[in-house]
C-alpha cells in the first residue's frame, strides 16, 4: 500500500482536484439542509410570541412582538434572511432571552466540545489496544470476550450508563459531583466534572473503536506485505505496530468520524443526566420554550458539524487508499 | 441454459447464510433472549400480577416483597407489571418503525439504483439531507413537531433510519442492474416494476434484513432515549424510558426504579445486536470462516 508521502506531483494534483470537487459537492447539501431546517422549524406547532408572553397576553402585545421578531414578514423574506444570516454565521436572536443565538451557543459549546474530545480520547486509548489484541488472537477466548463485551458496550443506552456511573461513583463512593457543571476557568475542576460524563460516552466509543480496529487489523494482517515482513524476520512488535497498525489506522479514523454523529446525539442524554451545560441541554430547553431561533441555530450547528465530519472522513478515506482514485 | 436468475442467487445465499448462522452460538443466544422478551410482552395481559397503571399511593416506593416482586414506583404502581407492559411499547415501536423504514428506504434505494440519473440524484440528495443530523436530534425534532404518540414515534424513528436502508439497497442494485439476467428480463419485455420486485428485491433483501435487526436495536434505544427526555408515549402508559426517567428522580431513595427498566432496555438491545451481528457474519462470505 502506498503512502501519502510517496505520491508523485501528478497524484497530489489529482488529490487537490478531488478535494475541491468534494468541497463543492457539499454546497448543495448544505443549502438543502438549511432549507430543510427552515421548513421543519416553521412546522413546529405553537406561536413563539404567545409562548414568550403567555396565553393571557393581549393581542396588541403579541402582534407587537411578532413584528419585532420579524415573524410578520413574508416567508420568503424570512427564508432569504435566514440563509444569508446562516452563511455569515449570524443565527439571529433568541426568542426567549433576546440575545444573539450565537452567544448562547458560545457559552455552552466548550462543555460539549470537552465532552466529545474526552470521549474520543477514552475510546481511542482503550479501543485500539483491545482491538489489536482481539485481532491478533482471533477466535481465542480473549477475542471472544472482547467481542461480546464491545457488543454489550454499544448496547448500553447512554443515559443508563450515566445513571449507573452516578450511582457508583457519585452517590456510592462520593468521588465525583452528581451535577457536573464545573468551572471552565479552573482546569482541575473542569476535569473533575468532566470525568464521569466523558466515561459514560467514552465507553460507547471504546466499543465502536474496538470493533473497528479488530476488523481493520484482521484485514491488514492478511495482506502479502505482512507475510513479507515476517519472512524478513522482523520482530513481531515492529510488524504489528509499524506495518500493520499504521495501515489499519486510517479506516479506524474513518469509523470514528462516522460515529461522531452518534456521539454528539448521545451527548444530549449525558448532559441531561449530569445536569451539564451543553448543546444537548440547550436544544431540550429551546424545544420546551418554543425558541425557534435557538432551535434553528442549533440545527445549523449540528448539520455543519456532520457535513464537515463527513467531508473530512471522505478525504481521509481517499488519502488512505491509493485505489480510491482522485478523479 | 444456466443463466443465474435473481431467485436462484437468492436461494443459494439464503441457504449458506442459514448454515453459517446455525453454527454461531452467540446469535442463538441473541435470538433466544429476543424471543423470550417478545413472549413475555405478548403474554403481559395474562402474566402481569397487577394493573400497570393502577395507583396505590399509600404503598409508594416499596422495595420488593411477595406482593410486589420488583417493588413499587412513586405512585405505588407495580414495577414488574409496568416492565412487562413496557416491553410491548418498546417492541411495537422498535419493529414497526424499522419495518416502515425498511419498506420505504429499501424501495427508494432500489428505485434510485435502478433508475439512475435524475431520480437517483434527487432521492439520494434528500437522503443526504436526512443524514446530516444526528439520529437522536432528528428524532427529537420530529416528535416535537408531530407531538408524542405511538404513531408519531414510529414515523419519527422510521424517518431517521430510512436513508440508511436506502443506501444499503442502492449499492447492490447498481451492480445487479448490469448483470445479464436483468438485461435478459428487460429484453423479454418485463416491466421495470417486475424486474425490481422479482429479480432485484430478493438479492437485496438479505443485506437489508441483516441491517434491520441491527437497526431495530437502535430504534429501541432511540425510543427509550426519547421517552427518557420526556418525548415518549404519553403517561401513564408504561414505557421503559419514562420509567428510567421517573426512577432517576428518586435515585437516592429507590435506585432500583431506574435500574430494572435500564436492564430491560439493555437486554433487548443487546439481544438484537447479538442476533444482527451473527446474521451479518453469516451473510458475509469473507467473515464466514472466522
Amino acid at each position: 500500500m502506498g503512502t501519502f508521502w510517496g505520491l508523485g506531483s501528478q497524484d497530489i494534483w489529482h488529490m487537490l482536484l478531488y478535494t475541491v470537487r468534494r468541497l463543492l459537492s457539499a454546497v448543495p447539501t448544505l443549502l438543502a439542509v438549511l432549507t430543510a431546517i427552515f421548513i421543519i422549524i416553521r412546522i413546529v406547532p405553537g406561536d413563539p410570541a404567545i409562548a414568550i408572553l403567555g396565553s393571557s397576553a393581549s393581542a396588541v402585545a403579541i402582534e407587537a412582538l411578532r413584528e419585532r421578531l420579524g415573524l410578520n414578514e413574508p416567508l420568503y423574506m424570512q427564508y432569504v434572511g435566514f440563509l444569508l444570516g446562516a452563511l455569515r454565521g449570524d443565527l439571529g436572536l433568541s426568542l426567549v432571552s433576546g440575545k444573539p443565538v450565537w452567544e448562547h451557543l458560545r457559552n455552552v459549546l466548550p462543555y460539549t466540545i470537552d465532552l466529545t474530545i474526552a470521549s474520543i480520547i477514552i475510546g481511542v486509548v482503550l479501543g485500539i489496544p483491545l482491538g489489536i489484541v482481539s485481532a491478533l488472537h482471533r477466535n481465542s477466548y480473549a477475542d471472544y470476550v472482547t467481542r461480546v463485551m464491545s457488543l454489550l458496550g454499544l448496547s448500553f443506552p447512554a443515559f443508563f450508563t450515566a445513571i449507573l456511573l452516578i450511582l457508583a461513583f457519585s452517590i456510592g463512593l462520593g468521588w465525583f459531583p452528581v451535577i457536573s457543571e464545573g468551572d471552565l476557568k479552573d482546569p482541575l475542576d473542569r476535569l473533575h466534572n468532566l470525568a464521569l460524563p466523558a466515561l459514560s460516552l467514552g465507553l460507547l466509543m471504546v466499543a465502536y473503536v474496538t470493533r473497528a480496529t479488530r476488523s481493520s487489523m484482521l484485514e491488514v494482517l492478511g495482506e502479502d506485505y505482512i507475510r513479507t515482513a515476517r519472512a524478513k524476520g522482523l520482530p513481531e512488535r515492529v510488524i504489528i505496530l509499524y506495518h500493520a497498525l499504521r495501515n489499519a489506522l486510517i479506516p479506524i479514523i474513518t469509523v470514528i468520524g462516522l460515529y461522531l454523529g452518534i456521539l454528539v446525539g448521545n451527548s444530549v442524554l449525558t448532559e441531561i443526566v449530569f445536569s451539564r451545560p451543553g448543546l444537548g441541554k440547550l436544544i431540550v430547553g429551546a424545544l420546551e420554550e418554543r425558541d425557534y431561533n435557538t432551535l434553528q441555530g442549533l440545527m445549523v450547528v449540528y448539520a455543519f458539524f456532520i457535513i464537515i465530519t463527513n467531508l473530512i472522513t471522505d478525504l481521509t478515506y481517499g488519502l488512505s487508499d491509493p485505489r480510491v482514485k482522485y478523479q | 441454459m444456466s443463466v443465474a436468475t435473481g431467485k436462484g442467487l437468492c436461494a443459494r445465499a439464503l441457504r449458506e447464510t442459514y448454515r453459517a448462522f446455525r453454527a454461531n452460538k452467540t446469535s442463538w443466544i441473541g435470538l433466544t433472549v429476543f424471543l423470550g422478551i417478545s413472549g413475555l410482552a405478548i403474554l403481559a395481559p395474562w402474566i402481569a400480577p397487577h394493573d400497570p397503571i393502577e395507583q396505590h399511593i399509600e404503598r409508594r416506593l416499596e422495595s420488593s416483597s411477595s406482593t410486589y416482586l420488583l417493588g413499587t414506583d412513586t405512585f405505588g404502581r407495580d414495577v414488574l407489571s409496568r416492565l412487562l407492559w413496557g416491553a410491548r411499547i418498546s417492541l411495537i415501536i422498535g419493529t414497526l418503525s424499522i419495518l416502515l423504514a425498511m419498506v420505504v428506504g429499501g424501495g427508494l434505494g432500489i428505485l434510485a439504483g435502478y433508475k439512475g440519473r435524475k431520480i437517483d440524484l434527487l432521492i439520494m440528495r434528500v437522503m443526504d439531507v436526512l443524514l446530516s443530523f444526528p439520529i437522536l436530534i432528528m428524532g427529537l425534532l420530529i416528535v416535537a413537531v408531530l407531538g408524542p404518540s405511538m404513531v408519531n414515534l414510529v414515523m419519527a424513528i422510521a424517518l431517521t433510519v430510512i436513508p440508511k436502508f436506502a443506501r444499503i439497497a442502492r449499492g447492490p442494485t447498481v451492480a445487479l442492474k448490469e448483470r445479464e439476467f436483468i438485461e435478459a428480463c428487460r429484453a423479454m419485455g418485463s416491466s421495470d416494476l417486475r424486474v425490481m420486485g422479482i429479480h432485484i428485491l430478493p438479492n437485496v433483501l438479505g443485506e437489508v434484513l441483516v441491517m434491520a435487526s441491527l437497526w431495530t436495536a437502535t430504534a429501541v434505544r432511540i425510543e427509550a432515549s426519547l421517552a427518557f427526555i420526556g418525548l415518549g408515549v404519553r403517561p401513564p402508559a408504561p414505557t421503559w424510558g419514562s420509567m428510567i426517567r421517573d426512577g432517576f428522580e428518586n435515585i437516592l431513595d429507590a435506585p432500583w426504579l431506574s435500574i430494572y427498566p435500564g436492564l430491560c432496555v439493555l437486554a433487548l438491545v443487546f439481544s438484537l445486536n447479538l442476533l444482527g451481528d451473527g446474521l451479518r457474519d453469516a451473510a458475509d462470505p469473507k467473515l464466514r470462516d472466522g
